[in-house]
């Protein structure tokens, strides 16, 4: 189906299934969290999986997606579903022009120069109080109606739209990766010299992965903003950016689900793990740890490796 | 008269002041199979690396049919129609050998940026992929998994890729190192076969290999130029004699 293998549509079809049934069971809003983040990590797992590029700073285009999304509904009345485009547009703009400047730079230096943009971008926003809120962020941002006609207000019309960008997203992933383009990304992924030696221009292939990844950090960032009704400083933060890499390192890189799985462990222990306060980064660091110790490939790329099928 | 496919004039590369090709002049005829040949550490390798560009020079120019390259970049350099091999094997562990040539062929499709279409669009050049794998003699192996072939079968299957460019001059770095006999034995009759309509540019450390496929040598030592013309004459030169014998302290 849509070009997925066997476990992977078996796959497939049991998300679908969770994502139905999930918000009976469980806080609507916390699912919807979960599917804006793994968003977010799908697209970054595209830099770190596909290319081998870890970003530090994914933050920016996250937060970056989340501001104007927020600005342009609250200020300027525009519908969510157009709020939600502006804000991929802003990411995948502002990745365009990050990934220019960043695709040169190789391994640690590349991960440095992702950072620093990303705190360019965070100090930008905690100055531009008049588009970002400052300190206070933009607050209260009503959902509005879809189209123009319906009313998102109650959380099941916004978890429908937010599922069907979600699924929609992974899709979109998996096709990424099975593409011409994709299999273009993964020779160079294997060995680059040879990809210029046979004439690629390999870093425009990165470059093109950048801004996919910065096109789903801005959606969901955006996503996110229409479903909470704020963004802060913290979207746009070095934690955020931190957050998202580890949500992929734990699913799995280089996997379709994995992200996914990242994400949902990652928000789910951000809401368990709430009464220990300041004890949540220090738990959440030794769970990664001791995850990245006993499953190396993250937990969706060890079931795969055990299966010997991508997943 | 025959013409000239590739020609050096003073080229040169510095490594913090070790200078590891100095003053190299080079012609290569069109159609000729031109041998480089000398000792461990001449500069043979960072000569294919300073023509295909993937090292700047440090002074000297190139020309490449007719037009100066020395300022473009190794990947465009590539799209002019001189491609090399690597010294190490290189291939595309990660794919099956069907798609290890079918991503050289694919290049004709202009930019391969359409991420939103499905791979199924890539099994047009399945055809002339296999063709090319029987050329090498991999038609079984086209499902492999590159990174499983034998060394020797994975420098076929390099070749194969570069001849799916059809590319004009071809620079073959040691294509029989580390190689067993039979597979050298195979190698040679290949590159016999697919000079037609082609110039060779490679580097050789077997002399029966290159004394039964070259028109012409270059022996370099020490980054230069040391003797140049057929091989019966340069084998006889006794500047090279002693530089391979490796008595030259000079
Ligand atoms: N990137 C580099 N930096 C410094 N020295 C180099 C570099 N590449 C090659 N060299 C030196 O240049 C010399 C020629 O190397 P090479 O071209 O690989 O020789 P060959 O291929 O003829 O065996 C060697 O002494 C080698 O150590
Ligand atoms: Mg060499």
């Amino acid at each position: 189906m849509l070009g997925f293998s066997r476990t992977q549509s078996v796959a497939l079809a049991v998300l679908v299934l969770v994502v139905i049934a999930a918000p009976f069971l469980l806080y609507p809003i916390v699912v919807m969290q979960v599917m804006c983040y793994a968003i977010f990590a799908m697209g970054t797992n595209l830099l770190m999986g596909s290319v081998g590029l870890l970003s530090l700073g994914q933050a920016a285009y996250f937060g970056l997606g989340g501001y104007v999304a927020g600005y342009l509904v609250q200020s300027v009345g525009l519908t969510p579903e157009l709020g939600i485009i502006a804000g991929g547009a802003a990411g995948a703009l502002l990745g365009t022009g990050f990934g220019w400047l960043a695709i040169r730079r190789q391994d640690i230096y590349f991960a440095m120069v992702t950072l620093a943009l990303a705190q360019i971008v965070y100090f930008a926003a905690v100055q531009a109080t008049g588009f970002t809120g400052g300190e206070n962020g933009i607050q209260g941002i009503a959902r509005g109606d879809l189209f123009g006609h319906l009313p998102l207000k109650s959380d099941h019309a916004m978890y429908v739209v937010v599922a069907v960008i979600f699924l929609a997203g992974v899709v979109f992933v998996h096709r990424i990766v099975n593409s011409p383009f994709g299999q273009v990304v993964k020779a160079v992924r294997d060995n680059e010299p040879r990809m210029i030696s046979l004439g690629y221009r390999t870093d425009a292939y990165k470059g093109m992965i950048f801004v996919l990844a910065a096109l789903f950090a801005g959606v969901a960032g955006a996503t996110k903003a229409m479903v909470m009704g704020i963004v802060t400083l913290s979207d746009v933060g070095a934690t955020t950016s931190g957050l998202v890499v580890l949500m992929v390192l734990l699913g799995g890189i280089g996997t379709i689900f994995g992200p996914i799985v990242g994400a949902a462990i990652v928000v789910a222990m951000q809401y368990y793990l709430a009464p220990f306060g300041a004890w949540v980064i220090v738990i959440q660091g030794a769970i990664f740890m001791v995850c990245v110790l006993v499953f190396r490939r993250g937990i969706i790329g060890e079931v795969a490796f055990r299966l010997r099928t991508p997943l | 008269m025959s013409t000239i496919i590739l020609e050096t004039s003073g080229l040169s590369k510095a490594f913090s002041g070790f200078t590891a090709v100095d003053r190299v002049d080079l012609r290569i005829e069109t159609g000729t199979i031109h041998a480089l040949i000398g000792p461990n550490g001449a500069g043979k390798t960072t000569c294919f690396n300073l023509l295909t560009k993937f090292l700047q020079p440090s002074a000297g120019r190139i020309l490449f049919q007719g037009e100066d390259i020395t300022r473009l970049k190794p990947a465009d350099v590539a799209r002019r129609g001189m491609v090399r091999s690597f010294q190490i094997s290189a291939v595309f562990g990660q794919l099956s050998t069907l798609e290890n040539v079918r991503i050289a062929l694919q290049r004709d499709r202009g930019g391969s940026f359409d991420f939103w279409r499905s791979s199924d669009s890539l099994t047009r050049y399945d055809d002339r992929a296999r063709a090319l794998l029987t050329d090498v003699g991999l038609e079984t192996f086209a499902d492999t998994p590159a990174a499983e072939l034998s060394y020797g079968r994975k420098r076929a299957l390099e070749i194969a890729t570069t001849l799916a460019l059809d590319p004009p001059l071809l620079l073959l770095d040691e294509p029989t190192a580390g190689m067993a006999e039979p597979d050298v034995a195979r190698i040679v009759t290949l590159i016999r076969r697919l000079r037609t309509g082609r110039t060779i540019l490679m580097v050789e450390h077997n002399l029966s290999v290159v004394s039964g496929l070259s028109d012409r040598i270059t022996v370099l030592t020490r980054g230069r130029v040391l003797a140049e013309g057929p091989y019966e004459t340069v084998s006889k030169d006794p500047a090279v004699i002693t530089a391979y014998l490796g008595t030259d302290h000079a």
